[in-house]
This record gives structure tokens, C-alpha cells and sequence, in this order.
């Protein structure tokens, strides 16, 4: 990217403040919209309450992230979604949380349906208590044409969420999904922060993947604050975030195996989903991983003589792992269902920044575990998976694949941490640098994790964004349902699996 | 499909034993905290102060633990210079009242009674229950998932989760209850015919959990419904789920206990 006006920056370093180039708003916005048509993403784009705004782009293939910042003088702008998708779902966010209108978006609605955080500032002039889902939906006109509508409350457990079908008969023309019954508003509380409860929202943000964004909070932290972490505790981070990853891909696995009505693989891998967890739970007393990790190291060592006895785990809940998942593989009937159910144009997939599991089924190369190495990753890189054709079964063998990978990936680290005594427990984190920022990523089991800290004269955030992957893949699912049976609805929701307070925070 | 009957083959029976039998907790595992007020040093109020959630709050007696407000975290253990306040592994948490989880110094946790001889006839050999997440982090319903496997195969408890609330013979509540949620959970609640059951599961459920100062949630199941079972933990293990339950069911007398030697 030469002559570009954003400045450079790796995964999980901290910046001052003064380092990010500060751009007029015509020249921040058409280097977002350049950028992008090149083949960037857009990775995070934000604003706090000051009218400052916050984008970072992601060169994936390069290893390199850029930031740059704007401020606006007033609460309104031109949105640049028409000429950037991407930018979609951000502008929504920015215009519900500050008050800022952005002219000319094509779907200029509210996201999460929550107050401004700015007094008397709403980009919709609202002034009633606000209804949840009550919106002005795209609509399908015509004669046969109906309208399903879904949720909040679901038939299964399951985080509420809003589908609203526009069909033809059994064909879906136009899925339009609704989201905010989860918000609780974490990053509005993250705010002055790091806290005694900051740990615990990055923890819960989406709780079944509490290591990769705890993990990107931390990484924050220890590049604010100036701390190294030793080589073994990230190795052990490394342990606890491919646990992570397989027992959700199992359990995922398992899950589309049951909404196709095959179920020995459903019954089997929920179990093995558990054993999986038990895993975790063997190494730091929570199924979940928490309180595993703490700024500046662990909270939780795992003992040499602990990941002795995992070995032998390990391989036996993989062995439960491969009988199970590889009779999919096995069974026409499944494949047949898997591989015409909700394709993702790989093209669209780009245009609207995929990431994860769902990006790499429809052969986009993107891991940050090997684009932006964190941790252990740079020095024991990991097999990703890569699928082309986008449709559910992609996501399936996506999954299968980094399944392998994080296994071989926890036997190399059970065997070797076996011969390596324990760290000493992290002291307190010092302060955190005035005036900086920090764009902290991970690659969670659906995707990319990015947390970006901006802090103040005072070292405490004045901004802390949280950047879930659901929050760029839910619309890749409901381009997946176009021209679907709305039948296909809960195979097609289970491949992406997203989540719901992830992305409402 | 000679594959999948030699899976299932592979596979064997793998559901647990319980309640005949506990099944092993991993060795670093949180459940009920206890305090030993003898060992607090004068003035000390470290355990107050590190608490996140204003779990724990010194009177004359010494430090209370409220588990409706404890994350299970090793925050308080980790600060106390004593050892006044420890985890045991005894996984049994669930209570009837609220203030039941509030538990000082040397006091016993009133675990759950069961429900009373009506209420009994009726739900006592099958409860159909309607899951509702309302704003947690969905790491409670990951452990009301697991009950439905068939590593804890729930169903041979007479308990089910159901996809309507019109089938539905109570309502298990995860999370705060966001704002924007307490309209679907009243909705839901009222379609659930009388009498009806109200199960929350979880401290956000309970207190509203690290959500607790937030506006944007009410502060859990009771600002809203009347509650009947509380399950704290952050979220409770699948085996503290199970346990409040089939307590509430009426349906562990001795069984479920902790062997009398883990207890110690």
C-alpha cells in the first residue's frame, strides 16, 4: 500500500496517539473506500463520544495493519457504505452510540436499540422509550409474496435474536436480522476502565468464546502497559484457545449433523463437545477457561504434571472426535444436504469483510493466527483450514480441518509442557500508557476477535471497542439464505453459528 | 451404515451414573465458597474491596458471601492473606429464596426443598420446561445445552426442554433480563399455563451478574417474574444445574450428596 496516509502498525503494539495521522474526513474516508476496492478490510471503524473516529484496515496477505483517525465537527457525515459494505454494520453502530448521522446509508436504522451515549444526541431524533425490533424492514412486494417472522425467544437454547423472511412460496427472497435483545452494554462500562470488571466483560462479551476475546483484551493491557509475556504462559494461552476452538467446532459439527437428522454424529459429539470442555475445566476449574488468563500471564499455570495426564485425554477425546465427525464424511445423504445448503458468493463474501471459518469456506485465506501471529503462533504456526465453494459443507470441512490443527497443535503442547517448569505468578500490571492505542487481535473458533484501546491523559480508556467476528458474518448469513428454503433456515444459522451477545455486547 | 453401528459400537454408553454416583470434578474446581471468620485479621477487608460484584460484604460476624452475586472466581481466595475464605468442591448451590444464598461464617447453605405435595403431583415425574436467554453471555445456556446430551441424558429425569411456552410447564431464565428483553420474557411467562415454575440459572439470572451496574438490565429473573429455584454460578457447572433441579423435583434424598471424605 504505498502512499498511503494511515500509519502502520502490528498486532497487539501499543501506538501514541500523536503516531496516528489525524486526517481531514474527505481524505479518511477515501482511503477506507481505496483501500478496500484493493483488497483491505475493513477491521474496525468506531468513533467515542469526543466525535473522534477510529478505522483500522487489515492487509491480511501483507501481515500488516494500518490506522488512521478523523474528527468531525459536527454529528453528521456522508457514509461511505454505498461505495465501502463493510462499513455497514459500523456506521449503524456509530450513529446509535453518538448521535452521528451519516448521510446517503442506504439502510440507516438502529442497531442494538439503546439510548445515545450522548444526551439528547439520537441520529433518529428519538424521543419515546425505545421498542426492540420495531423497525422499518426491507420489504419484498407482491402478490404471493409473505412474510415470516422469528424471535425474539426461539424453540431451542438459543440467544434471542429477530429473522424477518420476505418468501415466495417455500423460496426466501430477503433475510433481514435483527439483533440488540442481548445488549447490556459492556463498552459503554469499559469506559474509564480497566476495572475490576473489565476482565469479566471481555470474559463474557460472547461467553462461549471467553479465551480468544480475554485473550485480546490482555494483549491490550500488556502492550499499554509496557510487560512482556513469558514464552510458556503463551504457549499455555495457545492450550486454552484451541480447547476452545475444538470443543465448539465439535460441537458445531455435531449440531448441523442434527439439523440434517443424522444422529449418531449429533448424539456423539455432544458429548465429546463436553469432554472437550472438561479438558479446560481440568486445567483451570471452569469449563468456560475462566480466570485462565490475566493480564500479564495466567491465572491459572498448567502444571507439568497436569499436562502429563492430559495426554492421554487428549488423545482419546480425539480419537471419540475423528469416529464421530468422520462419518459425515461418509454419508451421502448428509453430504448432499451440506453441500446445497447456504452458499456464500465468495465474491459478495469479500465485498462484505467474512471473517473466519465462514471467509476461509469460501476460500478467502484469512487467519490471524498466521496473518497477524500472536502468542505462540509465530513460532508454532497451526494448520487453517481453506474450503471454496461457500455453502454449508465448506463450513463443515472448514471446521474438520481446524479440528486436526488445534489438535496436533495441543499434543506438541501437552508434550513439551510436560518438560517445562512453571512461570512465575504475573505481578500486578503497571499502569497503562497515556494518549495511546492498541488494535489487539485474535482468531477466535468463528473468527476474528479485534479489541482496539484507545486511553487518555490518565492511562484509563477513553474508548474501548469490541469487534466480535459475528459482527462481520451476520449478514453473510443472511445472503446464505437467499433463494434457500426457509426450511434450510436452522442448518444454514448452525454452519455460521454466530453470536448473538458478541455482536450486541 | 455398518460405520455408524461400529461407532456406536466404539462409542459405548456413556451416560453418567448420577445421581447413583458423582461424576469426578476436575481438581481446580470452584464451587461453594466458605469463610472461616476466626481467621480474618482485625480490620482486614481485602475479600470487600477485590470482589467485583459486591459479592461479599463485612458485618460484625465477618465476611458474607452473596452466591447470587459470586462469579466463582479465584479473585477473593487469591487476595485473602489468611486462607479465610476457600472453594470447596461441592457443587450443590441451588436454593428456593434468595436470601438462603447469602452465607456467612460457619452458617450452612439451605440447599433447595422440594416443592410442595401439589405442585409435586404435577411436575414431579415431568417438567417441560422453555429455556429463555435474556441478555447473559450464553455461557449458562453452553451448561443447560450439555444437561440435554446424553452424557446427563435429562430426559430420564421426566425433565425436557420445549420449543413453546404453551408446552411449557415453567420457564428457565438465563441472564439479567436486558431491557430490551423484559417484554419477550413477560410475553413468554404469560403464555405459560398456571401454575408455572420460574428457574434462574446463573449469577446474572440471580444479581444480574458483572451486568449488576449496568442500565441497560433490570438485575435478574426476580425484578420481573417470581422466582422458585435460584442456581448461582458464573455459569453453574452442568452437575449444580442438574442438582437444584432434581432438588426441586424432590428427587435426591441421600444420593447427590458429596461422599462423606471429599466433604471433609
Amino acid at each position: 500500500m504505498s502512499g498511503t496516509l494511515f500509519a502502520p502498525c502490528r498486532n497487539g503494539q501499543a501506538l501514541p496517539l500523536k503516531d496516528v495521522p489525524e486526517l481531514e474526513l474527505a481524505s479518511f474516508q477515501d482511503e477506507i473506500i481505496r483501500a478496500v476496492s484493493e483488497g483491505q478490510r475493513l477491521a474496525c471503524l468506531c468513533a467515542d463520544a469526543e466525535l473522534r473516529v477510529f478505522a483500522v484496515l487489515a492487509e491480511d496477505a501483507a501481515s500488516r495493519l494500518w490506522i488512521a483517525r478523523t474528527r468531525l465537527d459536527r454529528p453528521s457525515c456522508p457514509s461511505i457504505t454505498p461505495q465501502c459494505p463493510q462499513a455497514h454494520l459500523f456506521e449503524r453502530e456509530m450513529a446509535e452510540q453518538f448521535g452521528i448521522t451519516f448521510v446517503g446509508h442506504p439502510w440507516f436504522k438502529p442497531l442494538r436499540f439503546h439510548d445515545s451515549w450522548v444526551e439528547g444526541r439520537d441520529a433518529w431524533g428519538r424521543t419515546d422509550p425505545l421498542e426492540p425490533g420495531v423497525l422499518d424492514f426491507f420489504r419484498v412486494e407482491g402478490e404471493e409474496i409473505h412474510e415470516v417472522a422469528v424471535g425474539p425467544v426461539h424453540a431451542g437454547v438459543i440467544e434471542p435474536g429477530h429473522f424477518r423472511f420476505q418468501c415466495h412460496g417455500e423460496t426466501v427472497y430477503h433475510l433481514e436480522i435483527v439483533l440488540g435483545y442481548q445488549h447490556r452494554g459492556i463498552e459503554r462500562a469499559l469506559v474509564g476502565g480497566p476495572h475490576a470488571l473489565s476482565l469479566k466483560f471481555a470474559e463474557t462479551a460472547s461467553g462461549d468464546s471467553s479465551i480468544a476475546h480475554v485473550w485480546a483484551y490482555c494483549q491490550a493491557l500488556e502492550a499499554l502497559a509496557g510487560v512482556e509475556v513469558p514464552s510458556r504462559s503463551q504457549w499455555i494461552r495457545g492450550v486454552a484457545l484451541e480447547l476452545e476452538r475444538a470443543a465448539n467446532h465439535t460441537g458445531d459439527l455435531g449440531a448441523m449433523a442434527g439439523d440434517v437428522g443424522f444422529l449418531p454424529t449429533s448424539s456423539f459429539c455432544g458429548r465429546i463437545r463436553g469432554d472437550w470442555l472438561n479438558l479446560t475445566a481440568e486445567i483451570c476449574g471452569s469449563r468456560l477457561g475462566r480466570d485462565w488468563l490475566r493480564p500479564g500471564g495466567l491465572g491459572k499455570d498448567l502444571k507439568p504434571e497436569v499436562a502429563w495426564r492430559l495426554i492421554s485425554r487428549l488423545s482419546r477425546t480425539w480419537k471419540d472426535t475423528r469416529d464421530a465427525v468422520e462419518l459425515l464424511w461418509d454419508n451421502a445423504s448428509v453430504l448432499n444436504r451440506f453441500e446445497v445448503a447456504g452458499r456464500v458468493d465468495p465474491i459478495q463474501a469479500r465485498e462484505i469483510g467474512l471473517v473466519g471459518v465462514a471467509a476461509r469456506a469460501c476460500g478467502i485465506d484469512l487467519d490471524v493466527r498466521k496473518d497477524h501471529p500472536f502468542g505462540p503462533y509465530a513460532s508454532h504456526p497451526i494448520e487453517t483450514g481453506k474450503a471454496q465453494s461457500g455453502s454449508a459443507h465448506s463450513r463443515a470441512w472448514v471446521r474438520w480441518q481446524e479440528l486436526g490443527g488445534s489438535h496436533g497443535f495441543l499434543s506438541k503442547a501437552f508434550e513439551e509442557l510436560t518438560e517445562l517448569s512453571p512461570d512465575p505468578r504475573p505481578p500486578k500490571l503497571p499502569s497503562l500508557a497515556a494518549d495511546s492505542c492498541c488494535v489487539s487481535l485474535t482468531e477466535g473458533w468463528r473468527g476474528e476477535v479485534l479489541h482496539l484501546a484507545v486511553t487518555d491523559g490518565q492511562g484509563r480508556f477513553a474508548r474501548y471497542k469490541i469487534v466480535d467476528p459475528s459482527f462481520h458474518n451476520w449478514f453473510g448469513l443472511a445472503l446464505a439464505l437467499r433463494g434457500e428454503q426457509i426450511s434450510d433456515f436452522p442448518l444454514c444459522n448452525k454452519s455460521f453459528n454466530l453470536s448473538y451477545c458478541g455482536h450486541d455486547l | 451404515m455398518i460405520h455408524i453401528l461400529l461407532s456406536r459400537w466404539r462409542q459405548g454408553y456413556r451416560t453418567l451414573r448420577y445421581p447413583k454416583e458423582l461424576p469426578p470434578l476436575p481438581e481446580r474446581f470452584r464451587g461453594l465458597p466458605v469463610v472461616d471468620a476466626k481467621l480474618c485479621p482485625a480490620d482486614c477487608r481485602i475479600c470487600e474491596e477485590v470482589c467485583p460484584t459486591e459479592a461479599i460484604v463485612i458485618d460484625a460476624a465477618g465476611p458474607r458471601i452473596d452466591l447470587g452475586r459470586c462469579l466463582f472466581c479465584p479473585d477473593c481466595t487469591d487476595a485473602c492473606p489468611t486462607g479465610a475464605i476457600h472453594t470447596t468442591k461441592d457443587h450443590r448451590l441451588a436454593t428456593r429464596q434468595r436470601e438462603d444464598l447469602r452465607v456467612g461464617s460457619g452458617e450452612e447453605l439451605h440447599l433447595a426443598q422440594a416443592l410442595d405435595a401439589e405442585l409435586m403431583q404435577l411436575f414431579g415425574r415431568s417438567l417441560k420446561l422453555r429455556v429463555v436467554s435474556a441478555g447473559g453471555c450464553n455461557g449458562c445456556e453452553v451448561d443447560v445445552n450439555v444437561l440435554g446430551t446424553l452424557a446427563w441424558d435429562l430426559g430420564r429425569f421426566g425433565i425436557q426442554y420445549v420449543a413453546s411456552p404453551r408446552h411449557a410447564d415453567g420457564i428457565l431464565l438465563c441472564g439479567p433480563i436486558t431491557a430490551n428483553m423484559e417484554l419477550a420474557v413477560r410475553k413468554t411467562y404469560e403464555a405459560v399455563a398456571e401454575p408455572k415454575l420460574v428457574l434462574a440459572v446463573g449469577a446474572c439470572a440471580i444479581s444480574g451478574g458483572p451486568f449488576f451496574r449496568q442500565s441497560e438490565q433490570l438485575g435478574g429473573a426476580a425484578s420481573v417474574l417470581p422466582v422458585d429455584l435460584f442456581i448461582p454460578g458464573c455459569p453453574p457447572h452442568p452437575l449444580t444445574l442438574l442438582d437444584g433441579m432434581l432438588r426441586l423435583l424432590g428427587r435426591l434424598k441421600q444420593e447427590g450428596r458429596l461422599p462423606t471424605k471429599a466433604a471433609k
